[in-house]
């Protein structure tokens, strides 16, 4: 997962707020930028993958009951039974690619809806928002191999560590987040 | 003529198994955020804030939490729409 490298860190947007029915946010260029950045590298990642042989099954929406490899992929497409293998490849066969376009669904809307300066969103997109920004951050934290403790540990980096913008970013990405929760609630 | 043998207790057949519910687990990760995860649990079940609040402090705290117990399909469903909010969750057997 790449991260934008923008130099220096601006003034971060206030975040996320309660606006009628639905909410409202402030970004800049740089965030909105960034933002198209990252959820576009998702929707590639999600991009329809290994399907089964059979085409009229593939036309169906039925996958492959492989677990992906991608540690990121694997993630954000979890087994849904820990201790049945086969369970989990027949819930992976008929779900996944349902699954698969709500994600690319939620990216799309926020890539639409995304703009420099105010931004107003119903409620149905600000749940589009919070899925695809959480879905980053799945994506991110798993390259980054975060901790719960990630927090402490930006803390504690030097700025000229290589890693230090993505776990900014990271961290930015986390802030916005729960403001858009608690914007919600 | 009277019985004098007691009155045949009734065994359930050992071939019966138990009719156990099946069950939504939700599983701790380091990414996922607990007002994030608390919404979630608020926004799928219908729970209150307070016990959406609680099963998100057994997932933090256990590592783990029972979020729901039903049907199979009932909870295979349920786990469908957590992995969609990017949840990690899974179904199993109660035992």
């Amino acid at each position: 997962m790449r991260a934008f490298m923008r130099a220096g860190a601006g003034p971060m947007s206030t975040g996320f707020k309660s606006s009628g029915k639905g909410v409202s946010v402030k970004l800049d260029a740089g965030e909105v930028s960034l933002l198209v950045s990252l959820v576009s590298q998702v929707l590639d990642l999600v991009e329809p993958g290994a399907t089964g042989d059979d085409p009229l099954e593939r036309a169906l929406g039925i996958g492959s009951p492989e677990a992906p490899s991608d540690p990121v992929l694997a993630r954000l497409f979890p087994a849904a039974y820990a201790d049945d293998d086969k369970a989990a490849g027949e819930f992976r066969r008929y779900t996944e690619a349902t699954l698969r376009d709500g994600k690319r669904a939620d990216a799309t809307t926020l890539l639409e809806t995304v703009e420099p300066g105010k931004v107003q969103l119903t409620a149905e997109q600000a749940l589009a928002w919070l899925r695809a920004i959480n879905d980053v951050r799945l994506a991110l934290g798993i390259r980054l191999e975060v901790t719960e403790e990630v927090h402490e540990e930006i803390a504690g980096m030097s700025e000229d560590d290589p890693r230090y913008p993505a776990f900014v970013t990271y961290d930015w990405l986390t802030y916005l987040q729960d403001t858009l929760v608690r914007a919600l609630w | 003529m009277g019985s004098t043998a007691p009155a045949e207790v009734e065994r359930p057949s050992t071939d019966v198994r138990p009719d156990l519910p099946w069950l939504t687990i939700v599983w701790n990760d380091p990414v996922n955020l607990m007002s994030y995860v608390t919404y979630v649990f608020q926004a799928v079940f219908g729970y209150p804030r307070e016990k959406a609040e609680k099963l998100m402090m057994d997932v933090h705290h256990k590592g783990r939490a029972v979020v729901a117990s039903g049907a199979r399909e009932e909870m295979e469903r349920d786990v469908q729409i957590l992995h969609s909010y990017g949840l990690w969750a899974t179904v199993q057997r109660d035992s």
